[in-house]
Formats: C-alpha cells, structure tokens, sequence
C-alpha cells in the first residue's frame, strides 16, 4: 500500500479548513490525477502526500510509515522515498545539469561524497542514464540557465528518476508548457512510472490531459473528494459539478462562505509595501 | 488628511507611509549635522587653505631611496600576512557560526514555512556572540593582544580575526538567506541533509556575492592592519606612525601610494572572480 488517508483533515494557521476528512487509498504502482478547480485543495494534499505539511485531523499512512511519527534520520528515510516535481524546478540558475540531477541522491549519500561529487561528478553515468529517456543526454554538462522551460522541467524529472523514488508527487507539472509539449512530458511520466512499478500522483489543472493520461482520475473541490474513480468512467456531469462556479453564478451555496475564507486568508497574508 | 473620497481612491496607498519615513529620516539626520558642528564653509577658508598647502607641500616628492623601498616591501608583505591570516582565520569562525545562525536551512520551515519558535531561540544565541565579536572594534583588541602577546603582527591577526568574523558571520547568514530559498528546501524535502543542502542549493545562487563581499572585507582588513599598526601590531600602519612622527612627508606619500595599489588590486581581484563566477 503506497498511500493512505483515514479521514484526514486539514486547518490552515489562519482558520481556513483546506481539506476536510479525505479517505483514499492509493496501491503500489498506481497512476493517479487529481483534478479540480483553483483553491480545491490540491496543492495542500499534495503538500501532506510529500512530508510538507502535517495533517490536522486523522491517519496518513504514507509507504506504511505515519509520517507524524517520524523524526529526524527516519524522516528524512522516508522523504528519500518520495520524489516531488515541481511547477517550476527549483534548481539554481548557475548550477550545471549533471549537478542538479546529481543532487537527487544527496539524501543517501554521505557529506564527504557529496562534496567530492561537487568538485567532480562521481556518477556523470548515472545522472547521463537518468537523462537518456528524456532526450537529454547531450546537455549533461550544460548550465541550468541554457535550459528552455520545458527542458528545465525534464531535469526535475531526471532528478527524481535518479533519486530513485518510490512515490512519484507531481504538482501542475505541466501548466507553464505548450499544449504538444504538455502532452509529450505526461505522456513519458506515465510511461516511466509505468515501467519501473512507481506510483504516481499529479495534479492537474488541464482535465482532457488527466483522462488521457492517468488511468484513476480523483475530482477535489472545496477540500472534498467529488469523485474517484477510472478515467473512462468520469461523466461529463461530474465535470460540470467540479466546476460548476456558484459564486460568479450568484447562487447562494455552501461553498460561498469557503470562498470568502479564501480571500479574506489572501488579504491577511497579502504583503504591505512601504 | 484625505481631501474627498474620489481622491483617496485614486492615491497610491503607499505615499503616505513613504513621506512619513522620508521626514523622519531627515528629522534623525539633521541633529546628526548639529551635533557634529558640520561647517564645510571653514575648508575653504584662506587661512586654513594656506596651513593646509604648506601641510602638502612637504609630503612631496614621495621617497623612492632603495633602502626606504626595501623597507616599505617589508612593510607591505607583513601588512598583507596580516590582513589574509587574520581573514582566514576569521572565516574558520565565521562560516560555522552563519549556518547556525541563518534561517536559510530552516528543516522546521518545510513544514510551517517559517521556523519554529524553538528553532528562532536556539538561534539568537549564535547572533548574540556574532554581535558580541563584531560590537568591539579591533584597533581595543589590537591594545589588548598586544599586551598580551607583545609588539608585532600577531596581535593584529587575533584582533582581525575576532572582529571580522563577527562581520563576516553576520552578512554570510543574511545572503543565505536572501537567495531564492526553494532550491534548498526542495533538496531537503527530499531527504538531503542541511549541509549537503546549503552546498548544492544555496552556494550556487550565493557565491558571487560571498567572494565579492569576502574580498570587500579582505580590503577593509588591510586598512584595519594599518591602523593597529599604529598601536605596534606591525606592519605598514608603524611605518606610517614613525614617518609621521618624524616629519618624512615624502615617506608617508610613499606609504599612502602602497595603499592606493593594495585596494586597486583587491578591486581587480573581486571584479575577474565575480566574472569568474557569474
């Protein structure tokens, strides 16, 4: 068993419940996606899935391990485990690729090897293998500033391919790319995840790449599980009520209040300038 | 304040706030002018000229005896040991103290976003004793260690070393702190330990500004090692206390032209390892 929530729920410092009493399970080598409109909870449950936030409410159960529990050296065991891609890759500008995909291993690799691997790379091999599926062999000794978005991009993915992840988190991995290249990184996530037996978890914002793509499709809105089920079987209908906007229809709903929260969490965090 | 409600909405919010800190920062300045009794009319006074141009006019032409040169090298090279010593010692001190210091490796942060109330209080400590190594400046260390140590270089080595990691410390926490902390973070939500995170995530984006700055402080050291000179810690900073001492206008000329060379090269130096490394 890959992941699972026993009615987990989620408060925000601020007041503001982001997800409230999820039950999931995800199995061992599953591809999931997780669609829903902006502030649906998304991002927060991928946040709990990757060690990043802790449940408020409720049992996560990630790779049979509650990460709650875990301290320390344990904790950062697990969070090898679990590789996260990014909406934009979080790798320095001036850092070369071979370091950057390197970099995915540093939580099993000791300090003086990591230092070493710095001042030479000790496993060029292996980060040019991670590479290869990408199409991106060539550029192992490129900086990270030569990169366009989407080759960017594919390094993150490198990198979690050579940490060497059990857990595969994606978030919005695809929203800053065109349309063909969008479909192309999808396409070869699943493929990988595929073929090496990882879960995957992405989510998405773009619902006809969700349901070509991903086997299990998981509709989030206001921090609940619309529906979960296969992708044949979404229904134009469990679309609309994803989507459905009640507060620009105007329509007096429960979820209006939760939209105020929203804002009113946005205009208290917001940054004052001078 | 506000005239009428249509010109409220279309103001900048931010005007008000800004025209209070302007006045209030030319309220603090000004008694700054009084108080020093700041009068740039007496410089160009005739009577000061005159002291002041015959006060120049024995500085020239600066001494180029080969024995004064000789001495002046001898000068220089320790003025430089001194200064580079001092310096290195003081990063052994200082780059272990901004780790502890800096929130920028935060592991509580990847939780909450900020670090923890704990973690904050562990950390002043460490800020505290920054602040206490940089708070005495090092010309009283100087007179202290050479007390301690007699006359001679070594006293300026110690005094540099305990101000400048001080300083040093300090601004190394904040630059790791100012680079884009996401690199970092996202190494360690991947199970990287703090250091291995600060070598692969935070130096890449921080080390330009580290050289440059460690450079800038390796200049500041050469004139701090000129000054202590003065209180017998060697050095080119007693050759300019005795030829002062001894009238030799020339001889100081000499000495001030060494340090003019000395920054221009430091200059040189940070500008091709900021190129190198940009």
């Amino acid at each position: 068993m890959s992941i699972r929530l026993d009615g987990v729920g989620l408060t925000h410092p601020g007041g503001f419940r982001a997800l409230e009493k999820l039950d999931l399970t995800i199995a061992a080598g599953e591809r999931v996606a997780i669609i829903g409109p902006s502030g649906a909870g998304k991002t927060t449950l991928l946040r709990l899935l990757g060690t990043g936030l802790n449940p408020s409410a409720g049992r996560l159960s990630l790779l049979d391990n509650d990460p709650t529990q875990l301290r320390g050296r344990t904790l950062r065991t697990l969070r090898t485990r679990i590789g996260l891609i990014h909406q934009s890759p979080p790798l320095p500008p001036r850092q070369r690729v071979v370091t950057a995909v390197l970099a995915g291993r540093l939580g099993q690799w000791s300090l003086p090897r990591a230092l070493a691997s710095l001042c030479y790379p000790l496993d060029a091999e292996g980060a040019r293998a991670a590479l290869e599926p990408l199409d991106l062999a060539d550029k192992l000794y490129a900086r990270c500033d030569q990169l366009s978005g989407g080759q960017l991009q594919r390094v993150g993915i490198a990198r979690v391919l050579y940490q060497g992840a059990d857990l595969l988190l994606a978030d919005e991995p695809v929203s800053a790319m065109d349309p063909v290249l969008a479909d192309h990184t999808l396409a070869l996530l699943n493929r990988i995840a595929d073929e090496r037996g990882i879960t995957l978890v992405a989510s998405l914002h773009a619902v006809d790449l969700a349901l070509r793509h991903f086997p299990r499709v998981i509709g989030l809105r206001d921090g609940k599980i619309l529906f979960d089920c296969a992708a044949s079987d979404v229904t134009d209908n469990d679309l609309n009520g994803l989507y459905a906007n009640d507060s620009l229809l105007g329509a007096a709903s429960e979820s209006a209040p939760t939209i105020a929260a929203l804002q009113e969490n946005l205009i208290r965090t917001a940054p004052r300038c001078f | 304040m506000l005239l009428t409600s249509s010109a409220q909405s279309h103001r900048d919010p931010a005007a008000l706030p800004r025209l209070l800190i302007t006045v209030l920062a030319i309220a603090l300045l000004w008694p700054g002018l009084v108080i020093t009794e700041f009068a740039p009319a007496a410089l160009v006074d005739p009577r000061n000229l005159d002291v002041f141009s015959h006060f120049l006019a024995g500085f020239w032409p600066p001494n180029t005896s080969p024995e004064f040169l000789a001495m002046l090298g001898k000068a220089t090279l320790e003025t430089l040991a001194m200064a580079t010593a001092g310096l290195a010692l003081a990063l052994l001190l200082a780059i272990p103290l901004s780790l502890l210091a800096s929130r920028a490796l935060s592991v509580s942060a990847l939780l909450t976003g900020r670090p923890s109330r704990w973690a904050s209080a562990a950390r002043y400590p460490v800020r505290l004793l920054l602040i206490l190594l940089r708070s005495i400046p090092e010309i009283v260390w100087a007179l202290l260690f050479v007390r301690a140590v007699g006359l001679g270089p070594t006293a300026g080595v110690l005094a540099i070393t305990i101000t400048y990691s001080g300083m040093l410390g300090k601004v190394y926490a904040e630059i790791y702190e100012s680079v884009d902390q996401r690199p970092a973070r996202a190494l360690m939500q991947a199970g990287s330990s703090r250091l291995a995170a600060f070598f692969y995530g935070v130096v890449p984006a921080a080390a330009q500004e580290l050289m440059s700055y460690t450079i800038y402080r390796w200049e500041c050291a050469v004139r701090a090692s000129v000054i202590m000179g003065f209180v017998g810690a060697g050095g080119l900073g007693q050759m300019i206390d005795l030829s002062i001492r001894m009238f030799a206008g020339g001889e100081v000329v000499s000495i001030l032209l060494t340090f003019l060379v000395l920054v221009l090269l430091a200059d040189q130096l940070s500008t091709l390892l900021r190129r190198r490394l940009a």
